[in-house]
């Protein structure tokens, strides 16, 4: 009987581990994917080594679900490999499918990384200069780390992609959706995201009416009405584009929305798409009135591109020398 | 020289390596415990505003996202000199006091319990949850799940979602809960603590009615006298949510008691070149290398280490307990890496009984949970204490308070030498002139899994055992010893 179960994979690469606790979620419904799915390689809970991946035949897995961001050698050598191996890759989760939080280190670099961390934070001690490498000798012998990269990837910018399943991490209800469709064989056109395309505002029950803002507060500065429209009021809240499914949770305890579902079809960009949601609710008639209401909302990137900075157009801070990297190089080894 | 690789997974994951080399004799010559992952939230975090910390932090663990919303939090009311009104800290501490919970839950029955209930010497294939629930009844099963997803459901109830929760900005909260959603807590809470009681009672049932274990919670190799590190009250008992860092020497001496803003006189990390994670280390005792005992500053944070800094615990189930441990454990403080198992469940007991005092409390429920902050914002240091260690978040920001410099010790962190000298410990007294038992897989892995690592705060394996592979290899690389361990594929029905 499970020969006939389609076989399931999942992967972490970076990642926090939310995605995994995300799946366990489930609670008892994780009784059905256990029965819906041959589970052939899951690192975080069995013992399958990569040398049994490797000798699976090509497509052997029906389906892999891959979370977390490319960000060494690893991630990316795995990525590679459940590619070959999979008929169905799914980019699971924000990092695999956008880059998420840790794809704000492409703000910066991984020589500001390891200068802050291993030489100039107060607690570190640190008179040699140390800094971990790739290969140590010690006395015994020699050690290795992975190569750590400068630039954070998404998935689908180190390996062709099927499916994407947005959230940071994707609610209970996200997945099964994902599963059903699995299951069913009712997928989506390849390239898909999967999920409802509604917006976070189309779900939120906050009142809302014809926005004009005059200035933005920060959350601490002001306590907003329990019932309306949070934006509406002044606080950053991505809603406005971006995607749903999660059920608006996080402006129904008052918490502005972050973006962490990520654009709407057909947008190219989310920070874009965000800025231009905002920009359409701000109460100015001349750029300086505009200016000086933008001026109020500290760290615009940081909000536009929480979640999808690694996969948007501007990818990542420049170089030293000014110059843009290459877009769209799909190769394992980051560029030099 | 013959070097054994412990890999967490595979070799080419990347969330943690053991590697053993022994000398010409087949003895253990040295161990070093890598991690072999790095993402720079201290870097990538500076720019933001300072509120938005809770929010990013979060994700530097999915296992314990709670862990860094609170510590965050409170390192912004410090960085605004906000005081949090009574209602938004008992409001903050009730969502702590679930996730405690559902995570000490998690790690004794999934992950340590195995160990004991099922038997260290157990195949190895019976020794994950399933291998419990056989042991003591489907029904447990069935009681773990729900202890998950009830306390899950407070999770979500106060901080909008159950991973990842938000809600917690500088001053307070940003949504109350009602009366009844309070009445609601209050029964999962009582449930909570009579499942507490029902964990003892199993641990007290099929761990110290037996010699043999009790032999093997004391015996040498599982034994190390470092110094112990642990959030207290005013009165010296455990908190997980404030108060100072207490730290006691191997002797049960207080060495220092600081409070969140004094941590770097204190605390130092050491950087190696071969692992990306650092090693703390008490800066007034001094680095000696990787080695125990009062001249070396290396110290654990671990649910053991809490209650030997303490004196005691402010719930009365909990503290009967803890004086119980004490009493049949030979007295303050204990160095059994292995008691931390007890010491976890002691601390879930504790858990449960103060959520319920704090769901009680009418107060919890009252919608004044909000300060707004007055003063110019600088810098400020918040600490809690994450199920596996202190943790320390500190910001520095401008005078609009937009970050300029983060520093963060996590909670495994702060155990990254002690984890190194237990494995070196349990593989010296395992590894004998070249003779690799099967068994020391699991006996080295006790060591580690004693600790519940979360390296990189990514490695944690949830329904099972961590999942190890133990290759031996001679001079020319070729394979002499191969033995592993898995957990089985049903598992995943059995566990939610």
């Amino acid at each position: 009987m499970s020969k006939q179960k389609p076989k399931l994979a999942l992967y972490w690469a970076s990642s926090c581990g939310g995605c995994e606790i995300a799946v366990l979620g489930l609670h008892e419904k994780i009784l059905n994917v256990a029965e819906a799915f041959d589970i052939v390689f899951w690192p975080c809970v069995m013992d399958f080594k990569y040398a049994d991946v490797e000798a699976m035949e090509d497509g052997e897995i029906d389906v892999c679900l891959f979370n977390g961001a490319i960000r060494n050698d690893e991630n990316a050598h795995m990525a590679h490999l459940l590619r070959q191996k999979s008929k169905v890759l799914v980019a699971f989760g924000a990092c695999s499918y956008g880059g998420s939080i840790p794809g704000l280190a492409n703000f910066t670099d991984r020589e500001a990384m390891f200068q802050w961390i291993y030489s100039d934070s107060p607690s570190t001690v640190n008179p040699d200069g140390v800094v971990p490498q790739k290969s140590t000798d010690v006395p015994e012998g020699e050690l290795r780390l992975p190569g750590f990269w400068n630039t954070v990837k998404t998935l689908a910018q180190v390996v062709p992609v099927d499916y994407f399943l947005p959230g940071c991490p994707p609610e209970a209800s996200s997945i099964e959706i994902a599963v059903n469709a699995i299951v069913s064989g009712e997928l989506p056109p390849p390239g898909s995201v999967i999920g409802p395309d509604v917006t976070v505002c189309d779900e939120c029950p906050r009142k809302k009416s014809e926005k004009k803002i005059e200035r933005f507060y920060r959350p601490q500065e002001i306590i907003p009405d329990p019932d309306t429209c949070l934006l509406e009021q002044g606080l950053f809240c991505a809603g406005i584009a971006t995607r749903s499914g999660c059920g608006a949770k996080c402006p129904q305890v008052g918490f502005g929305c972050r973006g962490c579902y990520g654009p709407n079809e057909g947008v190219l960009d989310h920070g874009a798409k965000i800025l231009t949601g905002i920009a359409s609710v701000i109460d100015a008639m001349t750029a300086e009135e505009a200016e000086a209401i933008f001026d109020t909302l500290p760290d615009p990137a940081g909000y536009f591109y929480r979640f999808h900075l690694p996969d948007s157009l501007l990818r990542r801070k420049a170089r030293g020398n000014g110059k843009r990297q290459p877009v769209g190089e799909t190769s394992q080894r980051e560029p030099a | 020289m013959t070097r054994i690789s412990i890999d967490p997974i595979t070799r080419l994951e990347g969330h943690g390596k053991i590697e053993i080399f022994l000398d010409a004799q087949g003895n253990v010559e040295n161990c070093y415990f890598q991690v072999p992952e790095l993402r720079g939230f201290e870097v990538f975090c500076i720019g933001r505003p300072v509120e938005e910390m809770p929010f990013l932090t979060s994700r530097i663990c999915g296992v314990c996202p709670e862990a860094h919303l609170m510590a965050a939090a409170k390192a912004c009311d410090a960085v605004y000199k906000v005081e949090v009104p009574p209602a938004g800290k008992k409001l903050r501490e009730l969502l702590y006091m679930a996730f405690y919970v559902t995570d000490h839950t998690t790690h004794f029955y999934a992950l340590g319990g195995p160990d004991f209930v099922v038997g260290p010497d157990a195949p190895a294939a019976e020794r994950n949850i399933l291998g419990v629930i056989a042991k003591v009844g489907l029904e447990t099963g069935g009681q773990v799940i729900d202890t998950r997803k009830r306390n899950h459901h407070v999770i979500e109830m106060i901080g909008g979602r159950p991973v990842h929760p938000v809600a917690a900005i500088p001053g307070g909260m940003s949504h109350p809960i009602t009366e009844e959603q309070r009445q609601e807590i209050i029964a999962i809470a009582r449930k909570n603590v009579e499942f507490g009681q029902f964990t003892i009672s199993l641990f007290h049932d099929i761990v110290l009615k037996n010699t043999g274990y009790v032999d093997l919670i004391t015996s040498a190799g599982y034994t190390q006298k470092t110094y112990y590190m642990g959030l207290v009250d005013g009165n010296n008992h455990v908190n997980f949510y404030d108060g100072k860092v207490r730290v006691v020497g191997p002797d049960g001496a207080e060495h220092c008691k600081y409070a969140p803003n004094d941590y770097r006189e204190y605390v130092a990390e050491r950087v190696e070149p071969w692992s990306y994670l650092k090693f703390p280390y008490l800066k007034k005792v001094g680095w000696k290398g990787f080695v125990d005992g009062k001249d070396s500053g290396v110290y654990c944070a671990t649910p053991l280490s809490r209650l030997n800094a303490a004196d005691g615990l402010a719930t009365p189930l909990a503290q009967a307990e803890y004086e119980r441990m004490y009493e049949t454990l030979g007295g303050k403080p204990v160095h059994h890496t292995l008691a931390t198992h007890w010491a976890r469940i002691i601390e879930l007991l504790y858990a449960a009984e103060h959520m319920l005092e704090l769901a009680e409390d009418p107060e919890v429920a009252s919608p004044d949970i909000r300060a707004i902050p007055k003063a110019t914002p600088s810098e400020g240091v918040g600490i809690v204490e994450a199920p596996r260690g202190t943790l320390t978040h500190h910001y520095i920001t401008d005078e609009k308070g937009i970050l300029q410099k983060a520093n963060l010790i996590v909670g495994t962190t702060n155990n990254n030498a002690p984890i190194y000298i237990s494995i070196r410990k349990a593989a010296e007294a395992l590894i004998q002139n070249g003779q690799v038992n099967d068994g020391i897989l699991n006996k080295v892995e006790m060591a580690f899994r004693a600790y519940d690592p979360c390296l990189s705060c990514a490695t944690h394996t949830l329904p099972g055992q961590m999942p190890l592979e133990l290759v031996v290899r001679d001079q020319s690389g070729e394979v002499i010893h191969h033995a592993s361990q898995y957990v089985a594929p049903e598992l995943l029905a059995q566990f939610g």
